[in-house]
This record gives structure tokens, sequence and C-alpha cells, in this order.
């Protein structure tokens, strides 16, 4: 074949026509065949360079190189416009309904007194909190006494008791969290800084705001120079994180055997004051019975219900709801994110 | 305590321009919740007047008594109503409202047609006029207590404002309307009189003998006031009446009346005797052995020897401070009274009230310390009114004991403000105090501060600093962050159970808290035996059904699987985390130490160890289906490999190793549950449940559970990884043949061990059973990589036959042909 500039032009021009005009990728196919694979006019010309002298060979070379770029970019782009339109073609026919159910595992919930209790955990764990643990069977002495509540004192009975068999043991199911309290203050040096989440009991029916198995979240702050106006600041503090930025509290003076000044706490919400827990400053006679030096050492403690804080801040108007385990409650919550 | 403001307006003078709800604010800032006000006669119309009963007529013929009542309303002319009540005959008072009257829920009157007569107006009950509940009868007014035709809203003191005030155990002397009008007049810095103070200024002429006083036990000073030719037939005046009837009591004789009256005013309870069914002299001492009392309710009690009694000579007449007995009280014709007012020991009278189950007027009042100068100043408050009211005549006074006041307490006035957290003046403390009645003296830099006789819980400084700051107000104590504010973290438990909760709801089980109560039948049934059944008992349980502490998770569980069964959801899986109280010790008598000061370390520990261990569990059940049904098909059911299989999940993901056997534990299929060992301690079992258990709950078949002893487990080990290589990994399949009864962890466990270090991973991929001759097929894949070259076939095939080889020695194994 003898090589010439019109030649590889008309190579070329054949080549390119033949690309741009290939209809579907079968065509292109045969294209590629005849205009851009070995047996091509430009691959025989490209074979024809050897027989020339050197700077001809040099000088078609670079025609060649220049035609064989363009008919290999024009054939990148006819095989690329091609496919996509394949491709648009086919996936469309695989279209399916993405608005069907997809997860048909089962949902799963925890249960909201799970949640609120992490909630509040990790609220005070954030302002230097541990969280402290007790058993549920409770001595008597750790429950009552050593809070300053005596026996045949009338506060005993504001708190209906389980009494274990016998009755002599003096043990009783928790009335309150208040005794995980006194075993830390006996096992620990100040500075106290816990919250003690969990079960409590009281000989109270089962009714829309009762019942006989509940939970509390008690705090408890033992320190050098702790005063009321500190209770008032952590108190102001947790609230707005359970009940929002919005969420103030009222002190109102009461009565606790355990705290001395004692306050109820309020807390203003959806436009009513919402009676919320108790508090106080730590009876001097708590910390003298745990061994701790009243002149050095102050604190306060309080005590939430956590059905009640749930039931307020969510709208839960049937504490059955909360007991009974129905798997639709719980699964409402999810991962109470 | 129901408290009406017209009553307290004789002790404080409220402006009427102070508002009801100003009142309430003032005692809930001072520490008394309002739990209630009651306007009465707010929704009254008049005219209401008083009726003289003329004539009665009997309409005839009708199903009910009705009769047509002939009344002087002051008119001039008889008015003729219309009534249904029988509880008054000709000549008595009554209440009457005329046309144009509006009663209480809009119920307008005006003269109708009814029962073929023309009634021109109601004769009222107590109810229809809001004054309380009675319905029993319409008001007859005591005689000569008014004339007809007088303004009967007025002459009953209707329209008035009652407080319902709660009172905290501490606060005995609010149990009046003495106590609680301080507390107003502080609130509202208005003046206050102490009705005590009228009292004080009363004296008795001697006139004769009276019934002796003895106080053997149980109490600090007693008085008893002997009175006779008292009128029994004399009415309680109406103003005593009403007043008694808005703080929620009833009346019921003139001087029951007097007695509840002045314990109303003054706080103190006292109690009348018919001083002649008395046996020579009245005492205070311990009921003693044997003794039985029929109290005023008619109940006959067997007393206690500790019981706390008034008794005569003879017998028992009263359990002290509580209730009266029946045979001693004033009837209708008792003329010699016998007025006893002790100042009792709270702590016998608690323990009265408690022991009989018996919680009276008085109880609450004396358990609660009741101011000791009323002893003699409420009694003589009440034989005022006896001799006034009653026409009886004074015979004399016995008293016995001494009023004894609360020590000196010693307070450093820097101290208050340090506790509340805000600035106050040494002269602000003594006034606030002095305000509640303290006297303090000035020594120094220091108070010495008497507490009032009516307070009997003003003990300490911090006593007196709650005094000082509701009297200033909480409102006023600044709001300030406490000082630490480094954070703190979960213990590595509690980031453990959380975790795991999450894990679990992720993978779609749903948690609930069930009560953790049950009994020895549930017990027995779910199998349970030795040590796990054995519990606590509750010794006053909720429920005669429930008195047993569960001694596992799964009962509740199951009971809540149950539940949601029945309640239609048929595919699901639950769990439960909480704790379970097997029996860890026998129970010993309680170590109650004194308090106040440490107890010994001896002491505490015992303590401690007094209180039985309870294991932190976990527990799930899975029951129906895997998935929920769907458009896509219905999913397989759970069987047991998804109960095994998720705690092989749970222990995978804490990082620990494990083994498994086959156990027969309950309340599982006794060849279907695997027990999980970790560092050679079982931690958990899981599998099918027992068919018997799945029945006995109504559950379906194959339903599984799984438990694991949270309080077991090891702490989760510092991870170490192994480096990623990436050199090619050689595969090679290994199918053996053992008998079906080598379980299949020790055909692994022997492949695993030959197979040597450069073993990757192992997994089962077949398990074929239908080989015969009690043999089945286990087909594991091998993947081995060496961390610095690519594995030679030659050596692949090699560690094959190792691992083979040591099959075949551990447990018989053959390669499969």
């Amino acid at each position: 074949m003898t090589i010439s500039v019109s030649a590889v032009d008309s190579a070329l021009s054949a080549a390119l026509a033949a690309i741009t005009s290939a209809a579907d990728l079968e065509q292109l196919k045969s294209v590629k065949i005849e205009h851009v694979g070995d047996k091509s006019p430009i691959a025989r010309l490209n074979q024809a360079l050897g027989t020339l002298d050197p700077a001809e060979r040099a000088e078609f070379g670079k025609v060649l190189g220049q035609a064989k770029a363009s008919i290999g970019s024009a054939f990148a782009a006819q095989q690329g416009k091609l496919e996509a339109e394949r491709d648009a073609r086919v996936l469309l026919e695989e279209v399916v309904d993405v608005t069907l159910p997809a997860d048909s595992s089962h949902k799963g919930g925890l249960h909201p007194l799970t949640v609120i209790k992490n909630e509040v955990s990790d609220y005070f764990l954030s302002q230097g909190y541990s969280i402290a643990e007790g058993p549920e069977i409770e001595a008597g002495w750790l429950n009552f006494d050593s809070l300053n509540i005596p026996a045949d004192h009338p506060a005993r009975t504001m708190q209906d008791t389980f009494f274990l068999e016998p009755i002599e043991s003096g043990l009783v199911l928790r009335t309150h969290t208040s005794p995980v309290q006194v075993r830390t203050m006996l096992t620990q040096e100040p500075p106290i800084y816990i919250v003690s989440p969990g079960r409590t009991f009281r000989a109270d029916e089962l009714d829309a705001t009762h019942s006989p198995v509940f939970s509390q979240v008690e705090g408890l702050v033992i320190d050098k120079g702790i005063t009321m106006a500190h209770l008032k600041g952590a108190l102001d503090d947790f609230a707005m994180k359970m009940f929002g930025s919005e969420a103030v509290t009222r002190l109102r003076p009461s009565f606790f055997p355990f705290t001395e000044p004692s306050a109820e706490v309020d807390v203003w919400f959806n436009n009513r004051w919402i009676e919320w827990g108790g508090c106080g400053m730590v009876n001097p006679k708590v910390l003298e019975t745990c061994g701790l030096d009243t002149t050095m050492y102050s604190g306060f403690a309080f005590g939430m219900g956590l059905e009640r804080t749930l039931m307020v801040r969510q709208g839960i108007k049937d504490m059955h709801d909360i007991v009974e385990g129905d798997i639709r409650f719980s699964r409402s919550f999810g991962l109470g994110l | 305590m129901l408290i009406p403001r017209s009553w307290i307006t004789e002790f404080v003078p409220i402006p009427s321009s102070v508002t009801d709800d100003e009142i309430s604010a003032g005692l809930v800032r001072v520490g008394f919740e309002v739990e209630g006000v009651i306007n009465q006669g707010s929704d009254l119309k008049g005219p209401l007047v008083v009726g003289k009963v003329l004539s009665i007529k009997a309409v005839e013929g009708q199903k009910k008594p009705i009769r047509y009542v002939g009344l002087d309303c002051g008119e001039g002319s008889e008015r003729f109503v219309i009534c249904g009540a029988q509880n008054f005959k000709e000549g008595d008072l009554v209440v009457v409202s005329l046309p144009g009257a509006v009663l209480p829920g809009g119920f307008a009157i005006a003269a109708r047609e009814t029962y073929g007569h023309t009634s021109n107006g109601m004769i009222c009950s107590a109810k229809e006029l809001g004054m309380g509940d009675d319905h029993s009868g319409i008001i007859v007014l005591p005689v000569d207590s008014a004339q007809p035709g007088d303004d009967a809203i007025a002459l009953l003191e209707i329209a008035d404002t009652i407080f319902d005030v709660a009172v905290n155990p501490d606060r005995g002397y609010a149990l009046s309307i003495r106590g609680l009008a301080r507390e107003i007049s502080a609130a509202l810095s208005l003046p206050f009189t102490d009705p005590v103070s009228h009292a004080a200024t009363l004296s008795f002429v001697q006139n004769g003998t009276p019934v002796e006083a003895r106080l053997r036990d149980g109490g600090m000073v007693m008085y008893l006031r002997t009175m006779t030719g008292f009128n029994p037939s004399a009415p309680a005046p109406l103003w005593m009446r009403r007043r008694i009837e808005k703080c929620g009591m009833r009346s019921i004789s003139l001087a029951v009346d007097i007695t509840n009256y002045v314990m109303l005013e003054l706080g103190q309870p006292l109690h009348a005797f018919d001083a002649d069914t008395l046996n020579g002299f009245l005492e205070i001492r311990r009921a003693g052995a044997d003794q039985k009392l029929t109290t005023l309710d008619g109940v006959e009690r067997v007393l206690n020897e500790d019981d706390l009694v008034v008794a005569d000579s003879q017998r028992v007449l009263a359990l002290a401070g509580t209730m009266g007995g029946l045979d001693s009280e004033i009837t209708s014709s008792t003329t010699r009274i016998a007025l006893e007012a002790v100042r009792f020991d709270q702590i016998s009278i608690a323990k009265n009230s408690r022991r009989h189950k018996l919680s009276t007027e008085a109880s609450r009042r004396l358990e609660r310390g009741v101011d000791p100068i009323l002893a003699e100043l409420a009694s003589a408050r009440a034989a005022e009114l006896i001799l006034s009211l009653g026409g009886a005549e004074y015979v004399g006074t016995s008293s016995v004991g001494e009023v004894s006041l609360l020590p000196v307490v010693e307070l450093d006035p820097q101290y208050v403000g340090n506790r509340i957290g805000l600035d106050i003046s040494a002269e602000t403390v003594k006034e606030k105090l002095e305000l509640v009645g303290c006297t303090v003296e000035v020594s120094g830099t220091s108070f010495k501060v008497s507490p009032p006789s009516w307070r009997v819980e003003l003990l300490s400084q911090a006593d007196l600093t709650e005094e000082v700051a509701r009297n200033i107000g909480y409102d006023k104590i600044p709001s300030i962050l406490p000082p630490r504010r480094t954070a703190a973290e979960l213990s590595p438990a509690q980031k453990r159970r959380r975790l795991l909760a999450q894990s679990l709801v992720s993978r779609g089980y749903t948690e609930v808290m069930t009560f953790p109560f049950t009994n020895d039948e549930v017990v027995a049934r779910m199998g349970f035996v030795g040590a796990r059944a054995a519990s606590y008992k509750v010794a006053n349980p909720m429920s005669e059904d429930a008195p047993l502490m569960r001694p596992h998770l799964l009962p509740g569980l199951l009971e809540a699987a149950k539940r949601n069964y029945g309640r239609g959801f048929k595919d699901f899986a639950l769990f439960e985390m909480g704790l379970i109280f097997r029996k860890s010790i026998d129970l010993k008598p309680g170590i109650f130490p004194e308090t106040g000061k440490r107890p010994p370390a001896a002491t505490i520990k015992e303590i401690f160890e007094s209180v039985p261990t309870q294991l932190s569990f976990i527990c799930g059940v899975q029951i129906g289906h895997v998935e929920s049904e769907s458009w896509k098909g219905k999913a397989r059911s759970y069987q047991w490999s998804d109960a095994v299989g998720e705690v092989e999940k749970i222990l995978g993901q804490m990082n620990l190793e494990w083994t498994v056997k086959r156990s027969d534990l309950a309340p599982w299929h006794p060849g279907r549950c695997a027990e999980f060992i970790v560092n050679g301690t079982p931690v958990a079992h899981a599998g099918e449940l027992h068919p018997r258990v799945i029945a006995d709950f109504g559950l379906p078949a194959r339903s599984t559970a799984w438990g694991i002893n949270l309080d077991a487990l090891p702490v989760s080990p510092l991870v170490t990884p192994k480096p990623i290589t990436v050199m090619p990994a050689a595969v090679q399949d290994l199918a053996l043949v053992v008998s079906s009864s080598v379980p299949s962890q020790d055909v692994k466990d022997a492949v695993v061990a030959g197979a040597g270090e450069l073993l990757e991973s192992i997994t089962l991929f077949d398990r074929y059973e239908a080989i015969g001759d009690g043999k089945v097929s286990l087909a594991f894949s091998l993947v081995f990589r060496a961390a610095d070259r690519t594995l030679t076939a030659a050596e692949v095939s090699g560690f094959r036959d190792a691992a083979a080889a040591e099959a075949a020695k551990r447990v018989g194994a053959s390669v499969r042909g």
C-alpha cells in the first residue's frame, strides 16, 4: 500500500464517518474491526511505514499517529454514548417499587424508662456525677434509720413499705434509692458527686398514676462549702435538660427526715407547675451517722420519680402502659434517640 | 387540715382585699401545700331564710313518702312547700329557699305544681346548699337558734373559703387553727393573736373532789377536769357546728362537739368521759396482759401488752390518744363529765395507731407532738365552753406531770447564711426565728435559741436554718451550679449493659420491665429446683398471688410474651434486664446500730453482708417467626439455634471466649439447651423452651429463650488485633464423618488444633445427617494464610491432613470419601 497524505486523510474520514454513524454497540463492534482493528486501512498504512526512508517515516509517522488518536477518541466517545443509551434503556426495564416496605425484621425498642435513665445518667456524667447502684432488697437500717427515719416516726408511714419475711430480718424492698447514698457515704471520702437511678417499691395499688414498683433518680453532692444555692443551680440545669430551655423550677419548703432544710421542687412545664420531686440540704444527722465531718462538709440531695417525669414530659396518661410490657409501647421509643 | 378563712380571721385580721389565692400562695411559700380551695356558697343566691314548721300533711298515694309542709317564714302568712325528707317535725326550724333563689349547680327555685299541690320553695339539706355531703335529711336548726325569716346564708355562715392544707409530719402544731393562723400571719406579715392567750386567763373554782388523774407511763403531763350538772340535751350552738363541719368533722353532741372544736382550734385532742361510769381514778398506763377493749367504732380490739391505754381502777376505758371506749363515752343522759387532756409520748401513740391500724384525728396530732402547755390550757378552754353552753358546774382539777420544753440550741448565725447560700445578717436570723416563736438570746457572736413550746422538732442548727430560710422565702435563694465540673463516666458494667440493650433493640428485640414478684407455683411449673427455686418472700405482698421475689427473669418475661401473644402479636422477641433474688444467705435478725455517729466498721460490714446477693441478669424470648410476614413471603420460625446464636453474638461482641455444652437446665427442652462456659464458669443458657412451659404460657411451639448472668461475665479483655496481612489465602474443604453423639464443637476444636497456626478461620458450611449408621458428616471450610509468603499447595494439604488426623485421634472422625 502506498502511503500518501491523501490516503491517510481518506482512511481517517472514512473511519470517523463509520464510527459516528454506528447506531448501536453491535454496529460499533464491526466498525471497530473495519476501521480501527489490525486489518483497517489505517493499520495497513502503519505497516507500510517500514518501507519508507527515515525522514519520510518520521513525517508520516506523525501524521498517522494523529489520525489514529482521532479515531481512537471518536471511537471511545461513540462507545460511551451508545453504552449510556443502552444502560438507560435496559436499567429502566429493571425498575422496582422502592416504596415497598423493605424491612420486615422485628422493630425493636428500648423501654422508655431505660431511655430516660440513660438520658439522665448522661447528663449527670457530663456534670461530673458518677452513677451509683445498690441492691433492691435492702437492710432496714440503710433504708430508714441511717436516713434519720427512726422506727415509729410518722415519716415511716409516709412510705408504705414491703417487708421481707421474716420481719425481724429488717430487710425491705427499698422505698427509695437513698440507701445507695448512705452506702456511698459509708464507703467513700468526699467530695461525693453521685446520682442513683433505680427501681424502688412502695405498697401502693397499681392505678393510672401509681405503681408499687417504680423508679427514681436521686442525686447526692457532698463537698466543702455546698449551699442551697448549689442545690438550686443543679436543679435548674437538670430541669432545663429534661424539660427544655424554658423550664423554670420552684422550691417550696417541705419535710424529709434526711434533709434539713427540705423542699419540694416544682417545674414549670406546659403552662403549669408540676410537682417534680423532693430535695434539700443533707441533714447533718445523716452525715454524722456516715462518719462525715459536718464542720468541713455539707451537701445536698434530691430525688425525682422517673415514671412521673416520663409521663409529664411525654404525655403518657396511664401507668399501666409503663408496667404491662405491651410491645407497642416500648417499640414506639426505638433506640430513644 | 381544712381551715375556714372566717375562723382564721378571728386570730389574724386578714383584710377582705387579700384574695384567697394570696392566702394560698402565702401558705405554699412557708411550706404548706394547699391541696384544694373550696369556695362555699359562691354559687348560692338567696333568698334563703329560716322557716318554722307549722303544719305537716302527708300526701297520700305516692310511691315514696311525700309531705306537704306549712312554714312560717316571717312573712305573716303560711307558706306551703312539698318535701320528701322525714327528719323534722312541727315546731322545728328549717332552712327554706324561696322562689328566685339559685342553689349550687345552677338549680333555680320557683313555685311549681307537684304531687297535686303548689310548692312555694324548698326545704334544704346541707348538700343542696353546698355545705357538705350530708344528704340524709334536711337541715334542722337548734331550738331557738333563730327567728323565722332570718337570712340563713348569714346565719349558717355559708359564704366562706375553706383551704385544704397538707401538713408535714414535723409540723404537728399546724394541725390546728392556732398553728396555721400563725403561719398565715407570718406569710402575709399580719398581726397574730394566739388563741391560747384567752385560755391562759381562765380560772375555775374548785367545788368538790375531782376524779383523780394518774400518769403512770407514756405521757408528760395530764389534766383531768371534773364537771357536774351538765345538761345532756343542750344543743351545740350553730356557730360551733358550722365550724366543725367546715373542718370536715360531724357535729355529734354538745360535749363531743366542744372537745372537737377545741382540738381544731388549738390542736390538743381531748376526751370527755361520763364520770359516773368511772371507778375511782383515771390513769394512763400500758395495757398489760390479756386485755380487750371495744372502741367507739364498735370494734372489739385485742390489746397488745405494750399498748398505751386510759383505764380506771377496774378496766381499760380507751386506747390512749387514739380512740375512746364504747362503754365510757358521753351519752344522752350524761351529767357528770371528766375531761381528759394529756401530752402523750409521741412514739407510744404512733405504735397504738399502727398496731391497731387506726389513724384518727387525735392520733394524727399526738404522734406528731402536741404543745405540752395545751394539756392545761386546751382543757381549760373546753371546760369554759362546757360550763357556759352545757350549764355545768365545775367540780375540780386533778393534774399530774410537768411541762418540759426542748433544750436551748446554740446557733452560729453565720451558719444559716452559709447553708442557704445567701448573705443573711444576724439581725435577720434573729427576727425570723422570733417570728416562728423562738426566744433568741444573743451571747457574743452566738445565739442561744429556745424553741417555742409547740415546736417539737427544732433541735439543731439545721432545723433553725430551715425556719429562717422559709420565712425569707426559698425564691430569694440564688441559683449557682455546684463547683465540680469534671466529667465522669459509666463503669464497665454499666457501659456493657447499655450497649447490650441497644444492640438487642437493633436486632429487633423489645425491652420490657416486669414486676419482680412471682409465686411458688409458677416457680415449680418452670421446673426450677434447689438453689434456682429458692428465693425470699415479701411479708406483706400486693397480692397473695405474687409474694415471692423472682428467682429468674423468665417467669415475668414469659408472662409478658403471653400477654402480647394474647393481644394478637404472633412474631416478636422480648428481653428484660434486671436483678434476680435467689436465696444466697439465711436471713438473721436485722442490725440497727445507733445513729448520729458512724457505726464500727465491723457493724457496717455486718449490715452490708446481711443483704442477700442480687444477681444482674438479662434474658430474652423469641416467639413465632424470625421476621414479620411481608410481601417478601413468610419467614421461617424461630428455633433453638436462634437463641443459642443470640448468646454467641452477645459474648462475641464482648470479645469473650467460651465453650458450649449440652445442658438439661429448666425451663429449657432437656435436649435442646446450650450451656455457655467462660473461664470454667457457666454464664449463660439458651435454646428451645420445654414444651410443657410453652404450653403453660400458651405460646407457639418451639418458642425459645436465653439467659445470661451478667455478674458472672468477666471484664472484656483489651483487644490486641493481629496484623492484617495481604498475602493470598488458601482455602481447603474438609468433610469429616463422626458419630452423631459427638458435639460439633469437639470436632471443630480438634480440627483447629490439628490445622496449625496458619489457620485463619474455620466455618462449618454443611452438616449432613442422612449418612446412616449413627453418623453425620461435618464439612468445614478452612482458610490458611501466612504473613510473609504465598502458601504452596503442598503445605496447605499438609495442614489439612494434620487437621484430619487430629480429628481422627480425638473424636474418631474419618475423612469423607
